[in-house]
């Protein structure tokens, strides 16, 4: 999520009552089955948060003197800010019950083999890393709170490519480097969750890429939240030096528990002069999570960062990546979209802050919702008065797939300077019964005609993701779409 | 017996009946044309045919090879072998003309497409069309002329090859190269045996089939009927003596 519109003036408890969401989640079969984990073999921090609690965190995990202090530094703006109140409503978040660490029995591990039998099962249910072997020039998984997993292909590594648990990059030789970088984009002020996460977080990557570096093949984390009324606070931190290049991609998950589970990410992008990141998100979690995650890009001079997202799980969303174009002629696109079904809330967009001249961004976003879901287009481009000779463009569709369903748009533009081309389109449309009739008479189920008119018009951003990505998107608009 | 049996069928939109007792039998291998003037209910016989459901059938019954079909979903009529080229077929963004068919063939034939023989089939048809290859890649109907829409119609009728294929206005807004390619892929389907119902306001696509029947459709309901010569006659002449 992002600082806009947060009123700090509106005084908002979180509720202090029941948080248990009862929610007919669509059978995700795959991402679905939980681990009956015997609960005594995990370390778990009691419920709710407090000083004690985000010592003993800081504890656990060995961290440097000026990590604690940051922590208990978040651990009080925490305390003093109010919950945001223009999204959709979080009330059904009880924090006293959210258990903010859950490390699971073992440590990370280089060789998948040593991974314990039960996370590995998991991970492979997934396709993880089965797509590394194939595919990726590296692959981190994180299971609960922590990476259980880490490795970079060795012609990667060779190339001065740092792919490391953020753990290790804080407390091993990138300790500087983390420490000049961590939270500086997204500041603990930025809003509660942001505040939280700076108290909390655990897990989550650190990459670093050298100057002039490419890596023409994805690096790819999975987070996997097992425990019910988990929170789980990642943070990854990625630093793309001048002239390099990397696509990196995360995908997420849970299975669905009846009681409130809680992701508050952190996600900082440093694009370096002439730079180009791409980050890919695919992001499942079951329809019990509050997904209140932070993404933030800073662009030099001449550098790009593309987003592309595909959301479709949560039961409430706010997610607003920023980009934010520093440098001279600097570049950021957002492709995304978002699949609101039964029960859920999703208030997704992006934010694009143009500073430097001729800078440009390009947003383009599809947003799909269906059986009573609720669906939110929400962005900001802003122009500012140094930012002459830029270009923003806003292109936003939504589908609604029946009459109960709801689908809103709120396009914010802030031009501080005429010397700018801005433009802004918006389009609500229904499935056209013509068309499903159209696809039927070839011998199409109509459930199908419907999820293959679906899927095509959530193709834009399908079609930016690596082959297996695509297919598992395609995938879950058609389990979405089989559902009633 | 016959492919097709339509028997008395009346059926129309809520506002009103557009068909009033329709009868109309099509033999296997048989090529049948459909006049009649504008707005007489062509093309919702083709769509009731097909199973639109935007029409209510309120009476009378539709027969494939025997059986009634009346009830059946489009999908499920296509599975039995029917077919429409759409008068003004639909645009869907972000789906492939090539994946949409290879999951019409495995809907239809329930089983998983053989990529080199749909490649080589692919290749094929499109030579005999006169289209380009790309063509397939791209989004179905999306940005395509009026023309390459309906070449795009009759490249699916050949690819899924139906038993019966109901061309509506295949041959409007064609020009004359491209009439004469769409008649060569119409004249390829029937010479493998497959039956027609051709609706036309025009000769041209014809010149390539030989007729078997002609139907005049005239405000929902059969007015006439004759052999291939009634074509010429209804050029000549035109609806009047059937419009009252
Ligand atoms: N879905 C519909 N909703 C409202 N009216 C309809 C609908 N379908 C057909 N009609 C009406 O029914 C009548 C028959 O239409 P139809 O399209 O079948 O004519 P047609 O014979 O194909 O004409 P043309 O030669 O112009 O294509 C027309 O008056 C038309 O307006
Ligand atoms: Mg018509």
């Amino acid at each position: 999520m992002s600082e806009m519109e947060i009123r700090k003036d509106t005084p908002i408890d979180i509720d202090e009552g029941d948080s248990g969401i009862v929610l007919d989640d669509v059978e995700r079969g795959l991402y679905d089955f939980k681990d009956e984990e015997r609960e005594e073999d995990f370390f778990k921090v009691d419920e709710g948060l407090t000083e004690e609690i985000v010592k003993e965190i800081s504890a656990a995990k060995h961290d440097p003197e000026w990590m604690l202090d940051f922590r208990l530094k978040s651990l009080e703006i925490y305390n003093r800010l109010k919950v945001p109140v223009w999204g959709p409503p979080i009330d059904g978040l009880d924090m006293a019950k959210i258990i903010t660490y859950v490390r699971p029995k073992t440590d990370m591990k280089a060789d998948w083999s040593e991974v314990p039998e039960d996370i590995k099962n998991a991970f492979e249910k997934l396709g993880i890393p089965k797509a590394e072997r194939e595919s990726l020039a590296g692959v981190g998984a994180q299971y609960d709170s922590e990476l259980v997993y880490h490795n970079v292909r060795e012609d990667v590594a060779k190339l001065g490519v740092v792919y490391t648990d953020m753990e290790s990059a804080i407390t091993g030789e990138y300790e500087d480097l983390v420490k000049k970088h961590f939270m500086k984009l997204v500041p603990p002020t930025d809003h509660k969750f942001a505040a939280l996460h700076g108290a909390v977080w655990s897990g989550g990557s650190f990459v670093y890429v050298p100057k002039g570096v490419k890596v023409d093949i994805p690096l790819q984390s999975y987070f996997r939240l097992n425990a019910p009324g988990a929170g789980q606070f990642e943070h990854t931190l990625i630093i793309v030096e001048e002239g390099a290049d990397v696509h990196f991609i995360e995908g997420c998950s849970a299975p669905k528990y009846n009681i409130a589970n809680l992701h508050a990410g952190c996600v900082e992008l440093y694009v370096g002069k002439n730079a180009h990141l791409r980050y890919s998100t695919i992001e499942n979690w079951s329809k019990n999570m509050y997904n209140l995650n932070t993404k933030r890009a800073i662009c030099e001079e001449g550098g790009t960062i593309e987003w592309i997202s595909g959301s479709f799980g949560s039961h409430e969303s706010y997610l607003y990546p920023t980009s934010i174009l520093k440098g001279d002629g600097s570049h950021a696109e957002f492709t995304g979209v978002t699949f609101a079904g039964k029960g859920q809330n999703l208030d997704t967009g992006a934010r694009m802050v143009h500073i430097g001249k001729n800078t440009s961004s390009f947003i383009d976003t599809k947003s799909i919702c269906k059986s009573g879901g609720i669906s939110t287009y929400r962005s900001s481009v802003e122009i500012s008065s140094s930012a002459e000779g830029s270009k923003a463009s806003v292109n936003c569709g939504s589908l609604m797939l029946d009459s109960i369903s709801r689908s809103d748009t709120v396009p914010a533009m802030e031009v501080s300077t005429d010397k700018a081309d801005v433009g802004h389109e918006a389009k609500i449309g229904k499935i056209d019964d013509d068309a499903v009739f159209y696809l039927m008479s070839r011998g199409i189920r109509e459930a199908e005609a419907r999820a293959m008119i679906v899927s095509g018009f959530a193709n834009p951003v399908s079609k930016e993701l690596p082959l297996e990505y695509a297919a598992e998107m395609n995938n879950l608009i058609k389990l979405e779409m089989e559902q009633g | 017996m016959a492919l097709l049996e339509i028997k008395n069928l009346t059926a129309g939109i809520e506002e009103g009946e557009i068909l009033h007792g329709v009868n109309l039998n099509v033999n296997a291998g048989e090529t049948h044309v459909l006049m009649g003037p504008n707005g007489a209910g062509k093309s919702t016989l083709g769509n009731v045919i097909m199973g639109s459901p935007a029409y209510n059938i309120t009476s009378g019954s539709i027969i494939l090879d025997g059986e009634d079909i009346t009830k059946l979903s489009a999908n499920e009529r296509a599975k039995r072998g029917l077919f429409m080229s759409f008068q003004n077929p639909l645009e869907v963004p972000g789906l492939s003309l090539e994946a949409f068919l290879r999951s019409a063939i495995r809907e239809q034939t329930g089983k998983p497409v053989r990529f080199f023989q749909y490649k080589k089939d692919i290749e094929e048809i499109c030579k005999l069309l006169d289209m380009d290859e790309s063509y397939v890649e791209r989004d179905l109907n999306v940005g395509f002329s009026g023309g390459e829409k309906k070449k795009a119609e009759i490249f699916q009728l050949l690819m899924l090859k139906p038993k019966l294929a109901i061309l509506d206005e295949t041959d409007s807004g064609l020009d004359v190269d491209a009439v004469r390619t769409v008649s060569k892929g119409v004249e390829h389907f029937a010479k493998q045996g497959g039956a027609l119902i051709v609706i036309t306001h025009s000769t041209r696509i014809l010149e390539a089939l030989k007729v078997d029947h002609t139907h005049v459709l005239v405000k929902g309901k059969i007015a006439a009927e004759g052999g291939a010569d009634m074509v010429d006659e209804i050029n000549a002449n035109g609806f009047e003596k059937w419009v009252k």
